[in-house]
């Protein structure tokens, strides 16, 4: 019974896959070449895709049992200067997900104590540095592109933190907010 | 390609090697751990490579060229900034996009402003963002991020011609 379902449930995570592949097989069949490019594309993108994005997540999975997230995030709080701004980053740097995922983070992080700047910081961070991003993004647009844009981001969202301490100032607080978190 | 696989071969393996070194059991979890990432967004990240794969064959290079190639100028710059802005695509399906219209022809500079509004400015979830920060702080964030974006945009682009 438990098989059957799991079964289903593959098969319907695969549905597109199954019927493109399909659709390419008969494309080849019958000789119609719309189809057979579009297949050929999608070979190349495969390969290149199968060819370095397996062996970052193994890598992702053991960043996550090797380095101690939590314990980072408790030292944010009264950690200021560049050593919580260092701290910030690097935390930011392990996370993964859309940049939505970063505001409950951020909420943790204004609990603890953590500076507007340091919080803001955190967020520019996240969205544009974490590592298993930076990996995907190396294999895709080459390890210049993505020194460059990495470079050229660092000091703007820092500065982005300093201004938005300085503009929004002494009011500002992160309010909890509990929604059904999905994915 | 090769080169992906050497990157990516050399820094797992070693790093792989180091962590057997020190604890089987934490790497066998590790190693657990990213399988399980892996499988998990393996079905939507080749759904979108068929959707790229078809999208590309009607797209035509020149089209590409013309709208976001290194001579489209600022009209092309600025729909890539808006379109990103607004867009909700997850980051690891923005890659394989961006760097198959760079072969096809897109500009560095568009390419990277476009990326860089799609992680740091986000329109679509601005809403949820003004409950957690307030809506002086959202609307703030979300505006210098996109500033900075063009900035890195131009930056990245310019850096990428020498």
């Amino acid at each position: 019974m438990a098989d059957d379902v799991m079964i289903k449930k593959h098969i319907k995570q695969y549905l597109w896959v199954i019927v493109f592949l399909a659709a390419s097989i008969a494309s080849y069949f019958f000789g119609f070449n719309p189809g057979i490019i579009v297949y050929s594309s999608f070979q190349d993108f495969f390969i290149e895709m199968i060819t370095f994005i397996p062996l970052l997540f193994i890598l992702i999975g053991l960043f996550d049992v090797w380095v101690p997230k939590e314990r980072i995030e408790k030292y944010i709080g009264n950690k200021s200067g560049v050593v919580g701004i260092v701290l910030v980053i690097f935390l930011a740097m392990l996370q993964a997900g859309p940049l939505y995922g970063a505001f409950p983070v951020a909420y943790v992080l204004y609990k603890k104590g953590a500076s507007i700047r340091n919080i803001f910081i955190y967020l520019g961070a996240f969205s544009s540095l974490k590592l298993p991003m930076l990996g995907i993004e190396i294999g895709y647009l080459g390890l210049k592109f993505t020194i460059f844009r990495t470079l050229v981001s660092l000091p703007l969202f820092i500065l982005i933190g300093f201004l938005m301490g300085k503009i929004v100032g002494g009011k500002f607080e992160v309010k909890e907010i509990k929604i059904p978190q999905k994915g | 390609m090769i080169n992906n696989i050497l990157i990516f071969g050399a820094v797992t393996g070693i790093s792989l090697l180091v962590s057997l070194f020190f604890d089987k059991k934490k790497t066998l979890i590790g190693l657990k751990k990213g399988v399980k990432m892996f499988l998990g967004i393996v079905p939507p990240f080749l759904n979108i490579l068929i959707l790229v794969s078809i999208l590309l064959f009607f797209v035509p290079q020149e089209i590409i060229t013309q709208y976001i190639g290194p001579d489209s100028g600022a009209f092309g710059f600025f729909i890539a900034a808006i379109v990103g802005s607004i867009t909700l695509i997850p980051g690891f399906v923005s890659y394989p996009i961006s760097a198959a219209l760079i072969a096809k022809g897109a500009s560095y500079a568009v390419i990277a402003v476009f990326m860089t509004t799609l992680i740091m400015v986000g329109v679509v979830t601005l809403p949820l963002e003004i409950r957690y920060f307030g809506k002086k702080a959202a609307i703030l964030r979300n505006a210098l991020n996109f500033v900075a974006a063009l900035i890195i945009g131009l930056c990245v682009g310019w850096l990428m011609m020498l």
